[in-house]
């Protein structure tokens, strides 16, 4: 008896909640996703298609629909991928290489074996940072170097190349705020 | 008067549900990550933890103790604590966006937060009338928010701090969160 009567009542209150829920779904049904407008507006609407999708707003729905991430955005950059984490509540995450045009701090370095020490690049550096004299090998004084590639274009042998520097625990800064303000359009 | 205050005293700093219970641990090492975050879910669990408190309470008192059917208390509470916040989802989402905004993410993960059936189950287990229940539900709610909320400040701290290798990520949050379960140990006997 005492059985039946649980029985009874679970099936009860299960069907009058299952039938609540069903006309509730049904009476407070939400016409499309809202959250895709809120993500539309928060892109750039270069519509560049950097992103790999045809538009800002197919990218907003492939955000939506967890197929693209945040960070594919690079007129938005780092501020609307932050912007995005903040929207949708989850973890901000590096910009994406493949998309990325945050520039990276990068250093030059001479192969010693090809240098001629001809000192072209020596007259060509606007910070002084490579040391060298005529017909002996030249070095760069890492540094020191701010990684602006003049030295490059002077050099005949080629035997300047570019590396990136990551940086360390001594040499990590803040970033700089970003500007509010916009430019003037010309 | 006194009764409903040292309930919330209780509960907030006492028997916290966190750090003192054991409860709710996975919203607690989940969300609390980022400050904003963890406020909207604190807002979230203390409306479900007050409204599944008096529900609980309604279903036991005027369902399950008149048919005494009580054996079937754990799973008519997660069947009750499940409905209401869906149905309180579907609802919000239609009429307030801004409050969806806020809480909307974080309503059905809270359904299987252990906290809310703990709650449900602790009221009639120590047989608290309905005031009792509302002020039960409503201390651990802001005891939990107030815990994660301190968290997630800590954590963003830890975050920025230099930490040893071996105890990034995981590691340094559940020791943090031990030594915090350690303070309040301290308000042990303050009241019961």
């Amino acid at each position: 008896m005492s059985i039946l009567v649980a029985i009874i009542t679970l099936t009860v209150i299960s069907t009058i909640f299952g039938v609540l829920l069903g006309y509730t779904s049904v009476k407070f049904h939400v016409e499309g996703d809202p959250i895709v407008d809120k993500i539309d507006a928060l892109l750039p609407q270069t519509q560049c298609g950097q992103c790999t999708y045809p538009g800002c707003r197919p990218y907003a729905e492939a955000i939506t629909s967890g197929e693209a991430g945040i960070n594919q955005c690079p007129p938005g950059g780092e501020a609307t991928m932050l912007a995005l984490s903040d929207l949708l509540g989850i973890e901000p995450v590096a910009l994406d290489e493949e998309h990325a045009d945050e520039p990276q701090k990068t250093v030059v370095y001479i192969d010693e074996q090809i240098c001629i020490g001809c000192t072209l690049c020596i007259q060509a550096c606007p910070v002084d940072a490579i040391l060298g004299a005529a017909k002996q090998m030249h070095t760069i004084i890492e540094n020191e170097c701010t990684g602006c590639d003049l030295c490059i274009p002077p050099c005949p042998v080629d035997c300047i190349h570019i590396k990136t520097v990551k940086p360390e625990q001594d040499t990590w800064r803040w970033s700089l705020p970003a500007s509010t303000e916009t430019a003037p359009k010309a | 008067m006194t009764e409903y205050a040292l309930i919330l005293i209780s509960t907030i700093w006492v028997n916290n549900f966190v750090l003192v219970k054991f409860l709710g641990l996975c919203p607690f090492m989940g969300v609390s990550r980022k400050l904003e975050t963890a406020i909207g879910m604190a807002l979230a669990t203390t409306f479900v933890l007050t409204l599944s408190s008096i529900c609980s309470y309604l279903v036991n008192q005027y369902i399950l103790v008149p048919l005494d059917i009580i054996y079937l208390r754990t799973i008519m509470f997660i069947l009750v604590i499940a409905v209401v916040v869906q149905f309180t989802e579907m609802v919000v989402h239609k009429t307030s966006p801004v409050l969806y905004n806020v809480l909307g993410i974080f309503l059905p993960l809270i359904t299987t937060n252990c906290a809310v059936l703990g709650v449900a189950l602790l009221n009639t287990q120590e047989g608290h009338g309905f005031l009792q229940s509302v002020f039960y539900g409503f201390g651990a709610a802001v005891g939990f928010s107030m815990v994660l909320i301190l968290f997630s400040g800590i954590r963003e701290r830890i975050a920025a701090a230099d930490v040893p290798e071996v105890f990034q990520g995981t590691a340094i949050a559940m020791i943090t969160a031990g030594i915090m379960s350690l303070a309040f140990m301290g308000f042990i006997g303050l009241v019961n």
